[in-house]
């Protein structure tokens, strides 16, 4: 009895070598086939992306004069925000609704995170979110702060009309800021872009302004429809930037991706032909001891 | 460098406009050097010179003509935007839109005024009626131009 148990047992081992062997290759196909597609994926949404980015930036091209124009008139009448005691302020975070973009997202919460943790009081501050992304980040950490959000930004190319709906919504609101600060993504060249803040002025502000007297024939009203129309012209300007700055970003991230993706199918591929070709050895050995037992 | 210390730097040069004429759809001027821009706005229309004196002012739907230094004129339909003038002698246009008055169709301007006024017709609320009547100006003045 002892020795028929002794045959069975080598059996039983070479069995259960076999389908260790063999699991261990359709584990290693199927992840090679994974990766496999996540490179044609990254490799095409690359593709998609240096198309879009090519138009953003014939547009950027076109919309940097307006938003330098917009910005000039605040410097050569040097407008400077007064202090007061506890201001009243507003940060409009230019981001959009997609991901997989790299950092433009993170950097732009970060820096108005940042801010936040160093004031004392947060009660005066409200954060406009353009984009989804922005609303996911403060949803988590400055949930009170957040006045609105704007949705279905990053899938078109942001028109004027985008933005003076921004602009309206703001004004529109209700909440009269003293000092408002609009971040955005300014693009640089392809690989970077820069983190940067255009300050936005309420009417006292510039009304208070030190060159304001300079101008001629200014009333309430010119002032104020100029500063609406130049609310959504900076606005058109961010968005503009931001747009360029997201689209080059997420060509660059989805172009590592599909490096890494490609060294990760060569490394597996090495591992597969050597796993398939010792499970072809483990076959023969068993074929050829066999066949000697016999 | 050596350009910068012969010259003085006390005294702000303001013998030329530098005039930006921006619209989202196109840039027509960057800093460029002309002589004078005509502009339609709501104080007035006025006209724009090197040493101007500073102002603001917000653009009406119509015309704005700007005379280049080789004597030529260009005329512009603007539907909207706003006029800054520095005390440098800068003056940004920045319009809402802003098409060369060659490339307007008299048909298709005579159509948006058509369809304005029947929109102003049927207005019911104020803010509507507020926005039908900026159409139907646009539309008198987009015909104004195209002839």
């Amino acid at each position: 009895m002892l020795s028929q148990t002794k045959q069975l047992i080598p059996v039983l081992a070479v069995q259960c070598q076999q389908q260790r062997g063999m699991a261990n290759l359709k584990a290693i196909g199927l992840r090679l086939k994974s990766v496999k597609n996540i490179q044609k994926i990254t490799q095409s949404m690359k593709m998609v992306s240096a198309a879009k980015y090519a138009r953003a930036e014939r547009d950027l091209k076109a919309a940097r004069p307006l938003g330098n124009a917009a910005q000039s008139f605040y410097e050569k009448a040097e407008v400077a925000a007064e202090s007061k005691d506890a201001p009243k302020e507003l940060y409009i975070a230019m981001t959009s609704d997609r991901g997989l973009a790299g950092a433009v997202h993170t950097s732009i919460c970060k820096t108005i995170r940042a801010e936040l943790a160093e004031k004392a009081n947060t009660d005066n501050i409200k954060i406009v979110c353009v984009g989804d992304k922005s609303r996911a980040f403060f949803q988590r950490w400055n949930r009170n702060n957040i006045l609105m959000v704007g949705s279905e930004i990053g899938r078109l190319p942001p028109q004027f009309g985008d933005a003076s709906k921004v602009a309206n919504a703001i004004l529109t609101s209700g909440y009269e800021f003293d000092s408002g600060k609009m971040l955005y993504n300014k693009y640089n060249s392809v690989v970077s872009y820069t983190t940067t803040t255009i300050p936005i002025f309420s009417q006292e502000t510039v009304s208070n302004a030190d060159k304001i007297s300079v101008y001629d024939s200014l009333d309430a009203d010119v002032i104020q429809s100029y500063m609406e129309y130049s609310l959504a012209s900076l606005i058109y300007y961010a968005m503009k930037e931001g747009a360029c700055s997201e689209q080059s970003s997420r060509m660059t991230a989805m172009d590592n991706s599909s490096k890494n993706a490609g060294e990760m199918i060569d490394k597996l591929t090495i591992t597969f032909n050597r796993t398939r070709q010792a499970v072809i050895t483990g076959e023969l050995i068993e074929i050829i001891s066999g066949a000697a037992a016999l | 460098f050596g350009l910068r210390r012969m010259m003085s730097t006390s005294s702000v040069r303001s013998a030329d406009m530098s005039f930006t004429f921006a619209a989202p759809n196109a840039v027509h001027y960057n800093a460029a050097v002309v002589r004078q821009v005509d502009v339609p706005s709501f104080s007035g229309a006025f006209g724009i010179l090197p040493s101007h004196v500073p102002s603001l002012a917000v653009l009406k739907p119509g015309v704005v003509t700007v005379y280049e230094e080789d004597g030529t004129n260009k005329k512009f339909f603007v539907s909207s935007g706003s006029v800054t003038i520095n005390d440098d002698s800068s003056v940004q246009i920045l319009a809402e839109e802003a098409h060369k008055v060659e490339d307007l169709d008299i048909n298709a301007a005579k159509e948006v005024l058509a369809e304005a006024q029947k929109a102003l017709g049927a207005a019911s609320s104020e803010v509507d009626k507020a926005e039908a009547q900026i159409a139907v100006e646009v539309g008198e003045a987009l015909v104004a131009a195209a002839q």
